[in-house]
């Protein structure tokens, strides 16, 4: 038990935070969304010029350095990259086509279930059914290749340039979009929500708290380590709004969620399925991009590419629902996450 | 005797930990090579489970791992 209370305090300390930052201002259910909020980036560096999601979200800038911080102290950081960056860029470019569909990433997900939105139950079903199709491309000897060590500004590389767009975000803010209503105009303050993603930055770096892992490793080893974490940021989420006065349970008028069951299943495959091939989910994939590692940071660039083609391309879903081009990039996307899945098999080497 | 070695430095998460239930399954002892510490702790807490033991020791920035079913 002793081996779970890391986890276990660093989901509690994200469901609370999460609250948190809603009562200070974030969107319903989004005290924190990766894929939202890299959305939200994408936006306010008008990649994507949807005008009500324009933000650049300070939480993913903390979470980053936050990762970045604890990396270094534990001298864990490790410049490594080159396993198949193409194919990380595109899956992670999926990710958030299915995330968009359902309207948030893993995390957000739980956040939603713990704000009493029923449509994420369905969503987790689907999420389920991605990894075990994850899993079993790993059973049957899935990997996209090694990585290899490589230098220090490779590493550093999105770490540094995330930080230098906060500044210029900051000091120069003309430069940048901001939303004037809908989710990209709800924010909690800058210094709050930078604070929240550095503290969840360095936590999640230290327990490797991974949202995909969870169910992922109760599958594959039993091992019920990370699931822990998921299950605490649900427990708090559910106890924090309920103090709040945010927990409505129901299908129907929850905040920034469409009620279109199908879709809901359909867009969290994918997620749950890329997630896996990509060796972790989105919160974990900026935790690595901290540690220096250049695989998680071009599949977040994936992430970031991918919601603006969401957005310029009309995939994304809406309160409304969802959209048919966005159907469509869900079948496209669980397609060609078959074929990656068939085309990274390898032949397990025996031992040498 | 030598035992057989696993070499599973830089793959990812969670590749090291289905290399080595794989491993566990034909071999009573052999060696897992790993390059990052999230994986020591995975396989480690693998080994917890299926009751194997498990010495690791760290060469650079790797790390060699002994793994034996409890008994060998």
């Amino acid at each position: 038990m002793k081996r779970f209370i890391g986890i276990i305090v660093t989901g509690g300390v994200i469901g609370a935070v999460a609250v948190l930052l809603v009562v200070l201002g974030n969107p319903g259910n989004m005290g924190f969304c990766i894929a939202c909020f890299l959305r939200d980036m994408a936006g306010a560096m008008k990649l994507q010029t949807a005008p009500v999601v324009q933000y650049f979200r300070p939480e993913i800038v903390g979470l980053v350095l936050g990762a970045l911080a604890a990396s270094l102290a534990a001298r864990e950081f490790q410049p490594r990259g080159g396993s198949s960056p193409l194919l990380r860029f595109v899956l992670g470019a999926f990710v958030m086509v299915g995330a968009l569909m359902f309207l948030g990433c893993p995390l957000r997900m739980v956040l939603r279930i713990g704000g009493g939105d029923l449509n994420a139950v369905i969503g987790l079903l689907g999420f389920s059914a991605g990894i075990l199709l994850g899993v079993l491309a790993l059973h049957k000897g899935f990997s996209l290749k090694r990585t290899y060590s490589l230098g220090y500004a490779e590493g550093a590389g999105l770490p540094v340039v995330l930080l230098l767009l906060f500044g210029a975000w900051l000091f120069v803010p003309a430069l940048f979009a901001f939303s004037k209503e809908g989710p990209g105009s709800m924010a909690a303050p800058v210094w709050a929500a930078l604070a929240a993603g550095l503290v969840v930055g360095v936590l999640a770096q230290r327990t490797r708290l991974c949202m995909v892992g969870g169910i992922r490793d109760a599958v594959l080893f039993r091992d019920f380590y990370l699931l822990c974490g998921f299950a605490a940021i649900l427990a708090v989420t559910l106890i924090g709004n309920a103090i709040a006065g945010k927990l409505v349970f129901g299908i129907e008028g929850q905040p920034i969620a469409h009620t279109d069951g199908l879709w809901n299943f359909l867009g969290m495959v994918l997620v749950g399925w890329g997630c896996v091939l990509l060796g972790g989910c989105p919160l974990r994939q900026l935790i690595l991009t901290g540690e220096g590692n250049s695989d998680s940071a071009v599949t977040v660039l994936g992430m970031i590419v991918g919601a603006a083609f969401c957005h310029n391309f009309g995939l994304a879903s809406s309160a409304e629902g969802p959209t048919f081009n966005g159907q469509v990039a869900v079948i496209i996307g669980l397609l060609i996450t078959a074929v990656i899945s068939v085309t990274n098999l390898q032949k397990r080497g025996s031992a040498t | 005797m030598s035992t057989p070695i696993i070499d599973a430095r830089g793959l990812a998460c969670p590749e090291p930990v289905v290399l080595t239930q794989q491993a566990a399954k034909k071999y009573d002892a052999f060696t897992v090579l790993v390059d990052n510490r999230t994986a020591v702790q995975n396989i480690t807490r693998f080994c917890g489970y299926q009751k194997l033991s498990v010495l690791t020791t760290q060469e650079g920035s790797e790390f060699r791992m002994e793994i034996a079913a409890k008994g060998n």
